[in-house]
């Protein structure tokens, strides 16, 4: 196990790096000079005097990568010119808020996306089967900033039963935050049950053909139990690595999702950062996003390996 | 190559359809596929024959029809500076569709020959093309697009490239993967042992092997690609403003939806069935092109 720890962070090093460079070219991609592009519409001479040796604009470019990526090691994503605040306390700051969100989501997509796929190999070519993978066309297909105006057209205009938007903190109402979370929770956590539904479907019919099913079935044991208890534990396994994939999805789904919804989340902070033309925050997300979608893959396979005694004896 | 790969096949089953005899006529006897290749034509015919079939300027606005509800004047209805929702719908086709296949061509064109080299060639090519492909698909999809389109600034033009760029490392590893499949074939070795090049060996004879895998990943690709550029729009990033596109329409239509709801359902509507219709038509390639599904 700790030979595979050690495999398993060494191939993740040279992929964060090359992340970091990718993100750190991205600046390169403004037109004409990064510091008057950086100093935003005001132009003043001092900030882009400023900016021109903050960013040590003078030096050659790989120096300026590693001035750079040495002040990521040591915690400063940089600053954001519009909300003169470090990046990374204005990421922390609005984490909490996708967190819950994307929790919610996953928690609904689990509930979803499980069960559906366990009914949909178990009923096999039925009408279940038909209507599961219907549904998980439909997740897949919509779009879910459409999705979330939808909601709001049926839920809060029309029925009046939820808020349209906003965000209420869980210590001040925790009802009110349920409320406000709910609809954009569904909306991101529907087309990850799609995903979700498919793995456990593929992953559930592999097992049933197995031969251990077939001995638990002729040693006389319930359905229920030869489902439940032998076929879903072990089909489970893939669909967690395969659903850690999935992050991507629900962290994209996050930026449209709490547009719709006015959510002051991660997401609402790439999207006003881009208006803002606050290239730093811009940068920032996307590194702090790309790094916690290889750390939670990295997670996801040691689960992986701790939950599967066949790759834990190898 | 593929023909004799092909012979072997039905040499093997004599009597049953070859992986590669029909895929177009196997296709169609899928009808969710056959449906959506349906409606894929009628989304690409009206994109076609916009300036023919559109009933108004998708751009002519109108102080007397603001926020109008659907009538036989409007059959979808006015937006909020009375432009005709039909027709923006009508020319909103054009940028989703062209959005679609131009993000895909330009994730093929790059996506392919790279994974090819990384497949073929192995080794040190291999292993630097691989991190940085890992490191792509380490930014979610459509965040990266965010910022390619920040830092590029916002048009549809810079959208397609930002959501080309994007999804190419999928090609990439797909490409790889299958390169390194077909490679320890044996009509490769053979194709070797007679003393072909080794970007003949890849042209001529790896990469038409490819084709099956890769025309339904980008059949699926599009349909991504779709909802990439709506997003995009929506988010302000994709198509400008007047100009129509389906994403545009609902960033607008959602400020509007208490009292004119019809602005976001067509547009809506309108992106769900076209993406629907892509993921059909590509999950029906895969069957039909699949030996395994023969």
């Amino acid at each position: 196990m700790t030979a595979f720890l050690i495999r398993r962070i060494a191939t993740i090093v040279p992929t964060l790096i090359f992340v970091s460079m990718l993100i750190f070219g991205l600046q390169q991609l403004l037109p004409g000079d990064p510091a008057v592009v950086l100093a935003g519409e005001d132009r003043d001479p001092n900030v882009v005097a400023y900016l021109h040796q903050k960013l040590h604009l003078d030096e050659p470019l790989p120096v300026r990568y590693l001035y750079w990526i040495n002040g990521v090691l040591h915690g400063d994503l940089g600053e954001s010119l519009r909300m003169q605040k470090p990046v990374l306390a204005l990421i922390l700051e609005k984490l909490p808020v996708t967190l819950e969100l994307a929790c919610l989501a996953i928690l609904i997509a689990l509930v979803i996306g499980v069960p559906a796929g366990i009914v949909s190999a178990v009923r096999r070519n039925s009408a279940w089967d038909y209507a599961a993978n219907g549904i998980a066309l439909w997740g897949l297909s919509t779009p879910n900033f459409w999705l979330g105006i939808m909601m709001i057209l049926l839920f809060s205009v029309t029925l009046g039963w939820l808020p349209a938007s906003g965000f209420v903190s869980p210590f001040e109402d925790w009802k009110g935050n349920l409320a406000t979370l709910i609809m954009p929770a569904f909306v991101l956590g529907n087309a990850i049950a799609a995903v979700l539904m498919r793995h456990t479907r593929s992953a559930m019919l592999q097992v049933l053909s197995s031969d251990y099913v077939r001995t638990a079935r002729a040693k006389g044991l319930p359905e229920r139990s030869v489902i439940l208890k032998h076929a879903l534990r072990n089909a489970l396994i893939p669909v967690i690595t395969l659903g850690a994939l999935e992050l991507g999805t629900l962290l994209s789904g996050a930026v449209l999702t709490e547009q719709v919804f006015t959510i002051p989340g991660f997401g609402k902070l790439i999207v006003d950062a881009v208006f803002n033309r606050d290239y730093a925050v811009v940068q920032g997300v996307v590194l702090f996003t790309a790094t916690a979608y290889i750390v939670l893959n990295l997670l996801a396979d040691i689960a992986y390996v701790i939950v599967n005694p066949q790759i834990r004896v190898q | 190559m593929a023909s004799i790969a092909g012979a072997a096949a039905s040499a093997a089953h004599p009597g049953r359809a070859t992986p590669r005899a029909h895929p177009f006529r196997r296709l169609l006897r899928r009808r969710g596929a056959a449906v959506g290749l349906a409606a894929i034509v009628f989304f690409v015919g009206l994109a076609v024959l916009a300036p023919l079939v559109s009933p108004y300027d998708p751009l002519a606005t109108s102080w007397t029809a603001i926020r109008k509800a659907p009538s036989s004047a409007h059959w979808f209805g006015t937006d909020e500076i009375g432009r005709d929702v039909l027709a923006r719908v009508i020319w909103g086709a054009r940028a989703s569709l062209l959005a679609g296949v131009v993000s895909v061509v330009i994730s093929l064109s790059i996506g392919v020959p790279v994974g090819l080299l990384a497949g073929y060639a192995g080794g040190k090519i291999d292993m630097l093309i691989s991190r940085l492909t890992d490191a792509m698909l380490a930014c979610p999809f459509l965040i990266l697009a965010i910022a390619l389109a920040a830092f590029l600034g916002p048009s549809l033009t810079n959208a397609m490239i930002a959501i080309g760029v994007s999804a190419t490392p999928v090609f990439v590893r797909l490409t790889r993967g299958q390169t390194l499949a077909i490679k320890a074939e044996e009509f490769i070795l053979a194709a070797r042992a007679i003393g072909n090049p080794p970007w003949r060996v890849a042209v001529r004879h790896v990469l038409p092997n490819l084709v099956p895998a890769l025309i339904v990943q980008a059949t699926l690709a599009i349909a991504a690609a779709v909802i990439a550029e709506a997003s995009l729009s929506f988010l302000g990033l994709g198509q400008q403003p007047p100009a129509p596109s389906w994403g545009s329409m609902l960033n607008t239509a959602k400020n509007y939806i208490d009292n004119a709801p019809w602005m976001a359902v067509w547009p809506g509507l309108s992106i769900f069935v076209l993406v629907l219709s892509f993921n059909l038509v590509g999950d029906g390639l895969r069957d039909a092109l699949d030996p395994r599904h023969v």
